[in-house]
């Protein structure tokens, strides 16, 4: 069996049921449904105002849907606070970058771990020796993620004088420090050079695969989404048009409509 | 010349308070960016705590470390209680919310210690400092004590975990919630630290202001005109500033003719006023710029 398909068989890592979100009276999502396997890159397309981002949020926990539901491993998440989405292993990027850009790179990767420690101020103050040993595999953990994401060289200088496709890397290695199961990248492309992309879609191929991570790509860059994604869900107008291997969507009539208009239009 | 270095060595002693409550200042301002008019009362009311403690038999050092810890929990409680129903207010709900908190306090400490002035013990004694005439052991303590806070406030923010969470939630709270901090906490936190600190420089203070509710009116202001010196946005300029106000402060009170006492509070405002108009952002503050 292919991973693929031994994906397929096991039940849904994160699945998205009949969500709904509404800002006054524009319904920016309406009744969107699909599953995310373990092991898959599932791309998220649409052309702008469908409701990519708005789902995105919601999947952070930055808007509530107004209803349906969002199960990550069986389990809701729309109870949680935003600060508690980590720890069930929800990581993501955002499309500008929202790195902390006054610190370091070192301090932006390091802050990423937070919700896989733990500790209080009072032992936190006194350096106890838990808390030593567990800031020591903080900092193995996050050397480790410098290198595989090719940081090193910059890892004391402050974040907002890098450049932005070096931010970007930087937020994705913030993102990975948090072990997460599931990484949202939100228009990682956007902003990045014809070779850039290029390098970056064999990046996320690579965490997937090393990493077991599974990944939740909204992107308009089309070639980078159809080389590497296993699945593809195409909104439009805050509704699922079309899903299915990139192949499929890619012939999916509606699809074309959606992006370049028919002829009766 | 030995008076020009008896008065810098003065300055940097008073400005080691200034310091303190500057830092306290900005560190609610990096939290919920707005001044805390009340800081003063709050590090006022700590120093009575401190003062009925040793009427007592607390020693000094004991009502010391108490009152820090009194300070600390009634920083979070504050913030729990008055500022986190009013997070999302506007502003002039907050300021309003500010200057009810001061009357409250001051009203309070008079009811309770009355409004009468009260001698302050030093732990450090008044003699002079290593028999120099030019400082007294006292305003050496103070230094000494700024400078311990300050270097261990750095090692806490520089190399904790938590130190690290309450820089981020500081930065950018949003991205900072999905690491996974909770940044509700932070501001409490930093709520809780701001109120132990003032509570050391009023502390340290009361020897030589004496104990009374409106003690800390003055050296609210110069903490104000310190971090604005220094920038709203970095605690580093905040604690400089201090310093630097310190020594101007009793610079121009000796060299600059019909500056008195009376005449050193107004020196203050005027900085604050000539500081947001020529440099707005401080020494070492970050120039906001709010995409629109």
């Amino acid at each position: 069996m292919t991973q693929a398909q031994l994906a397929r068989s096991s039940d849904p890592l994160l699945a998205v049921r009949d969500v709904n979100v509404v800002f006054g009276g524009i319904v920016a999502l309406a009744g969107v449904s699909f599953d995310m396997h373990q092991g898959q890159i599932l791309g998220l397309i649409g052309p702008n105002g469908a409701g990519k981002t708005t789902l995105f949020n919601c999947l952070s926990r930055l808007y509530q849907p107004s209803a349906g539901d969002i199960l990550m491993e069986g389990r809701s998440i729309l109870s949680r606070p935003p600060h508690r989405i980590a720890e069930i292993g929800i990581g993501r990027t955002f499309q500008n970058v929202a790195l902390f850009p006054n610190l370091s790179v070192l301090d932006n990767v390091r802050v990423g771990t937070h919700a896989r420690t733990s500790s209080d101020i009072i032992s936190d103050s006194l350096r106890l020796a838990w808390v030593r040993r567990s800031e020591s595999a903080v900092n193995t953990k996050v050397q480790e993620i410098l290198a595989y994401l090719d940081l090193e060289s910059v890892a004391h200088r402050t974040v907002s004088g890098l450049p932005f496709g070096t931010q970007k890397r930087v937020e994705l290695a913030r993102a990975l420090a948090a072990d997460p199961k599931i990484l949202l990248l939100d228009e990682p492309a956007g902003g990045l050079n014809h070779e850039e992309v290029y390098v970056l879609g064999d990046l996320i191929r690579r965490i997937r695969d090393d990493r077991k991570i599974t990944v939740l790509l909204v992107e308009h860059h089309m070639g980078l989404v159809m080389s590497i994604a296993d699945h593809v869900v195409a909104l439009n107008f805050g509704r699922k048009l079309a899903e299915g291997t990139p192949a499929q969507v890619q012939a999916d009539p509606d699809v074309i409509k959606a992006y370049l208009g028919s002829k009766d239009q | 010349m030995e008076l020009f270095t008896n008065q810098v060595l003065a300055g940097i002693a008073t400005g080691a308070i200034y310091a303190c409550m500057a830092l306290a200042v900005v560190m609610i301002y990096q939290a919920i960016d707005h001044l805390n008019f009340a800081q003063g009362e709050m590090a006022m009311f700590s120093t009575f705590v401190s003062w009925q403690l040793m009427q007592w038999g607390v020693p000094y050092w004991g009502a010391f470390v108490l009152t820090l810890a009194f300070s600390f929990a009634g920083g979070i409680v504050i913030e729990r209680v008055l500022f986190k129903p009013l997070a999302k207010a506007p502003i002039l709900t907050q300021v309003a919310g500010f200057i009810a908190l001061f009357s409250i306090i001051n009203s309070c400490a008079g009811l309770i210690w009355d409004f009468t002035i009260k001698q302050y013990p030093t732990p450090f004694g008044s003699t002079p400092f290593l028999g120099s005439q030019l400082i007294s052991t006292h305003q050496a303590g103070m230094i000494g004590i700024t400078v311990l806070l300050l270097i261990g406030l750095y090692v806490f923010f520089q190399y904790t975990r938590i130190g690290l969470a309450m820089r981020a939630a500081a930065s950018v709270p949003e991205s900072a919630r999905l690491v996974g901090i909770n940044t509700s906490w932070m501001i409490a936190l930093g709520w809780g630290m701001a109120a132990a600190i003032g509570s050391i420089a009023g502390m340290l203070i009361a020897p030589v202001v004496f104990l009374e509710p409106n003690m800390m009116g003055g050296v609210l202001i110069y903490g104000f005109a310190a971090a604005v010196l220094g920038g709203l946005t970095s605690p580093f300029g905040a604690v400089l500033g201090g310093f630097l106000v310190g020594i101007f402060e009793n610079l121009a009170g000796t060299y600059i003719p019909h500056v008195g006492n009376e005449m050193k509070l107004p020196i203050a405002l005027a900085l604050i006023i000539t500081v947001l108009v020529v440099k707005p952002a401080g020494l070492f503050g970050r120039n906001i710029v709010k995409r629109v």
